[in-house]
C-alpha cells in the first residue's frame, strides 16, 4: 500500500479527524498540566489537530465543521477538564489540586494517573446537608422566580402585542433599553431602593403607609424582586413575539362561534402562546438556577442558592475540586429543561413550517 | 345561470310585496375618520337566498358584511334581523356565523374540535355535540380527517372544515368573505357548486363577500354590484349580464363593448349615431330618451356575429377589419376596428372541432348583430 492510499483509506473513514480530536485533546492537557517541556508538545499537538481540521474543513465540511469546532473549543475541552479537576483531589500547590498528567511517563504514567481520580467530592456533597440544601433552595428560588417574571411579563407582552403597530417598536425598544447599563450598576440600584434608608422605605414613610422602615433588602424577597427585575426582558420577548403573530382574525372567529372576550382569551390566545411562555421560562429559569450575583448582592446571609456556595468554595475555601464537582452537578440538573427546551425550539420550528 | 333551486316554481322572494326580508339595511352609513366606507344603503336579504356583494377592493362589500357579524357597529341606521334591530347585539350573541377569508381555523385544535367549537359554547348537550359534528364532516365529506389538525390538511379540505365550523350551529345567516379566494381555479369550480349544493341542503341564507364576477354568477341568487360604499345595482346574475342599468355595471361583469353615440327617436327605440357616415345603431329601450342625447350602448361580444356577407336577419350591422383573434379553445374572440377607429370585441362558439378558420387576420368582415342585443345606458 503506497503511502497517498494509507490517506485516502484513512480520510474515507474519518480516522484523520479522530486521531485530530485526540492530539487536540491531549494537547489541551499537556498545555493545563505539562511541565515546561511539554508545554511545546502540546503546543505542537494542537497545530497538527487544527492542521488536520482545516485540511478536511477545506476539502468538504466547512460549514458543519465551525460550530462544532467551537463547541469543541469552547465547551466540550473545558468541560473536560473541569470533570477532571472534580475528580482530583485538594493539594497546597500550583495548580491547587491532584494529580496532574505528566506526559513523560509514558502509558504508564497515564494510567497511574487515571488510577488517582475517584469520586471523593461527589460523595462529599452527599454528605454535607448544606449542598444538597442550597440545591434545593436554588430550585425553589429559580421556580418561583420564573413564576413571578411570567405572572409580570405576560400583561406586558400582551399589551405590546396589542397596542398600535406604531408604538411596538418604542415599547420593545423600552423593555430592551435596561441591557445598556451594567448589570452590576443595575443591580446596585436595587440596593439602593431597597435598604433601610432606601427610596422605597422613604416613600412609603412619607406617604405615612408605614411608621417603621421595612427590612427588604438583606432578605429572598430581594432576591426576588431582582431576578424578577432583570430577567424580565427574556420571558416578554418570546411571549410578544408568539402574541404578535396571532391571527386577529382566529379571535373573531372565536368571538362569531359564541365566545365573550375573556373566553376567547382562554380558549385560543393563551394556548396559541405556549411556545411562548415555554421559552420564556426555560430563559429565565435556566440563568437563575446558577444566579450569583443577585443573591450575593441583595440576599441575606440565609439566602442559601448553588452559585453563591460554588463562589465560596472556589475563591474563600480555594478547594476546586470540591467547587468543580459543584458545578458538574450543577450542569447535570440543567441538562434536562436545556434538552426540554431544544425540544420546544424544534417543535415550534416544525409548526412553523 | 344556475340557480340553487331545481323545482320550477322562480325561487323570487324580493319580487312578492308581502314576503319580510330576514335582514333590513335601512339607510345605513359606517364612516371611518374622514372615510365613508358605506354611504346610506338600504337593501333586503330574504330567507334561504345565496346573496352575493360584488364589487372592486374598498368598494364596502366587507364592511357590510362585518357589520351584519357584529364586528363594526353602522355610524348611522339600523340594521334588522328577522325584524329586530341587531345593532347592540355583541358578535357572540348573534345567530349569525362567518367563514373568514384566512379560514381563522384554530391550528391547535383537530378538525373535530374546530367543528365543536361553537357547539361547546352552545347549551347545546354533550351527545348531541358528537352527533352534530359528525353531520357536519359527512356533509362536507371530511369523516376521514376528524383527527387531523388544520396543518396536516390541503387548502380545499380548510376550506371545507371552515364551512362546516360556520354552518355547525346552524345559523340564520351565513356569511362567506372571499370563501375560495386561495384555491386554484379548478378546485374553485367545485367548491362552488358544492358551496350551492350544501346551501340548499341546508336551507340557511348565505351572504357571500366576493370580487370574482364568475364566482357570483354562478353561485348568487342575487348579485349587489357596489362602489365606493354605494349599491349600484341589486338583481339576478342573468338582470345584471343582460340588463346593466350602467356601464360600470356592465363594465364589470362579463366582456362588453361601449359604443357612446347620439340618440334619434324612432318607432319602437332609438337610432344612435356613433360615426360619421357609419349605419346609425337601432336599439330597442324602455328608457325616455331625448333626441341629441349622449348615450353609451352596451353590447356583448357573443352578440355579435362576424361574417363575410351582412347577415339580413338582423337589424345591425357594421364593417370592420380583424386586428386581432384570441383562440379560447371554447370560442374564439375577433377585435375588428371600424371605420372610426372604434374597436369592437365578437365572439364566435366553436362547436366544430377542427373546423376551417373563415378569417384571419387583417379581413375585412360583416357584424351583424339584432336591436334587441344591446343595452342602451345613459349613466
Amino acid at each position: 500500500m503506497r503511502s497517498t492510499d494509507a490517506v485516502e483509506w484513512a480520510y474515507a473513514r474519518w480516522l484523520d479527524l479522530v486521531l485530530a480530536a485526540a492530539l487536540a485533546l491531549g494537547g489541551f492537557l499537556l498545555l493545563e498540566h505539562g511541565s515546561d517541556g511539554s508545554h511545546v508538545t502540546g503546543g505542537v499537538m494542537i497545530a497538527v489537530a487544527v492542521f488536520m481540521g482545516l485540511y478536511r474543513i477545506s476539502r468538504r465540511v466547512a460549514v458543519i465543521a465551525v460550530p462544532y469546532l467551537w463547541l469543541l473549543v469552547f465547551f466540550l475541552v473545558p468541560f473536560v477538564i473541569v470533570i477532571k479537576i472534580s475528580l482530583s483531589d485538594i493539594a497546597l500547590a500550583m495548580p491547587p489540586y491532584t494529580p496532574t498528567l505528566d506526559p513523560a511517563a509514558g502509558w504508564s504514567g497515564f494510567v497511574d494517573f487515571l488510577g488517582k481520580l475517584d469520586f471523593d467530592n461527589f460523595e462529599f456533597l452527599t454528605m454535607d446537608p448544606l449542598y444538597y440544601k442550597a440545591y434545593l433552595s436554588s430550585l425553589k428560588i429559580a421556580v418561583l422566580s420564573t413564576f413571578l417574571t411570567l405572572l409580570v411579563a405576560y400583561p406586558m407582552a400582551y399589551a405590546m402585542a396589542r397596542a398600535p403597530e406604531e408604538w411596538r417598536g418604542t415599547l420593545m425598544m423600552l423593555v430592551i433599553l435596561p441591557f445598556w447599563t451594567s448589570f452590576l450598576i443595575r443591580v446596585y440600584a436595587w440596593m439602593g431602593i431597597l435598604g433601610r434608608e432606601g427610596f422605597l422605605n422613604s416613600f412609603l414613610l412619607w406617604l405615612g403607609i408605614i411608621d417603621e422602615p421595612l427590612v427588604i433588602l438583606n432578605t429572598n424577597i430581594a432576591v426576588y424582586i431582582g431576578i424578577v427585575y432583570t430577567y424580565l426582558p427574556f420571558m416578554v420577548l418570546p411571549i410578544y413575539a408568539t402574541l404578535e403573530k396571532l391571527d386577529g382574525s382566529l379571535l373573531e372567529a372565536a368571538e362569531d362561534l359564541g365566545c365573550s372576550r375573556l373566553q376567547a382569551f382562554w380558549l385560543v390566545t393563551a394556548p396559541l402562546s405556549v411556545p411562548g411562555v415555554v421559552a420564556g421560562c426555560f430563559l429565565v429559569f435556566i440563568p437563575t438556577l446558577g444566579e450569583f450575583v443577585i443573591p450575593s448582592l441583595l440576599g441575606g446571609s440565609d439566602t442559601l442558592m448553588i452559585g453563591k456556595i460554588l463562589y465560596e468554595e472556589f475563591f474563600s475555601n480555594r478547594d476546586w475540586p470540591v467547587a468543580s464537582a459543584v458545578a458538574v452537578v450543577l450542569l447535570l440538573i440543567l441538562v434536562v429543561p436545556i434538552v426540554l427546551f431544544q425540544r420546544n425550539q424544534q417543535k415550534q420550528a416544525e409548526a412553523g413550517k | 345561470m344556475a340557480q340553487p333551486h331545481k323545482t320550477p316554481v322562480v325561487f323570487a322572494p324580493w319580487e312578492n310585496p308581502t314576503e319580510k326580508p330576514l335582514i333590513e339595511f335601512k339607510g345605513v352609513t359606517k364612516r371611518f375618520g374622514d372615510f365613508t366606507a358605506i354611504d346610506n344603503l338600504t337593501l333586503n336579504i330574504y330567507q334561504r337566498e345565496f346573496f352575493a356583494l360584488l364589487g372592486p377592493s374598498g368598494c364596502g362589500k366587507t364592511t357590510l358584511m362585518r357589520m351584519l357579524a357584529g364586528f363594526e357597529d353602522p355610524t348611522e341606521g339600523a340594521i334588522l334581523l328577522g325584524g329586530q334591530d341587531i345593532v347592540p347585539v355583541p358578535p357572540n350573541k348573534r345567530p349569525v356565523n362567518m367563514m373568514f377569508q384566512s379560514y381563522a381555523l384554530f391550528p391547535h385544535l383537530s378538525v373535530w374540535d374546530n367543528i365543536a367549537f361553537g357547539l361547546r359554547r352552545s347549551d347545546m348537550p354533550r351527545d348531541q355535540i358528537g352527533e352534530r359534528v359528525q353531520e357536519m364532516l359527512r356533509l362536507t365529506r371530511l369523516e376521514s380527517f376528524a383527527k387531523r389538525k388544520p396543518h396536516q390538511i390541503s387548502g380545499g379540505q380548510r376550506q371545507r372544515v371552515a364551512l362546516a365550523r360556520s354552518l355547525a350551529k346552524a345559523p340564520r345567516l351565513l356569511l362567506l368573505d372571499e370563501p375560495l379566494g386561495a384555491l386554484d381555479k379548478k378546485l374553485r369550480n367545485e367548491t362552488q357548486f358544492e358551496l350551492m349544493d350544501i346551501q340548499e341542503k341546508t336551507g340557511t341564507t348565505f351572504v357571500i363577500v366576493t370580487h370574482d364576477q364568475e364566482e357570483a354568477m354562478t353561485v348568487a341568487s342575487r348579485i349587489a354590484v357596489m362602489d365606493h360604499g354605494k349599491l349600484i345595482q341589486v338583481d339576478t346574475p342573468a338582470g345584471i349580464y343582460e340588463a346593466p342599468n350602467s356601464v360600470y355595471v356592465a363594465d364589470f361583469i362579463g366582456d362588453v363593448n361601449i359604443i357612446e353615440g347620439n340618440a334619434k327617436r324612432i318607432e319602437g327605440g332609438i337610432e344612435i349615431h356613433y360615426a360619421e357616415g357609419a349605419a346609425p345603431i337601432r336599439a330597442m329601450t324602455d328608457l325616455d330618451i331625448a333626441d341629441g342625447q349622449r348615450v353609451s350602448y352596451a353590447i356583448r361580444p357573443e352578440k355579435i356575429a362576424v361574417s363575410s356577407e351582412p347577415l339580413t336577419d338582423r337589424a345591425n350591422h357594421a364593417r370592420g377589419k380583424i386586428i386581432d383573434i384570441g383562440y379560447l379553445g371554447h370560442l374564439s374572440s375577433y377585435f375588428v376596428t371600424l371605420g372610426n377607429g372604434q374597436k369592437v370585441e365578437a365572439s364566435m362558439t366553436n362547436a366544430r372541432r377542427l373546423s376551417r378558420r373563415d378569417f384571419t387576420w387583417d379581413d375585412q368582415v360583416c357584424l351583424s348583430w339584432t336591436d334587441t342585443a344591446g343595452v342602451v345606458l345613459t349613466r
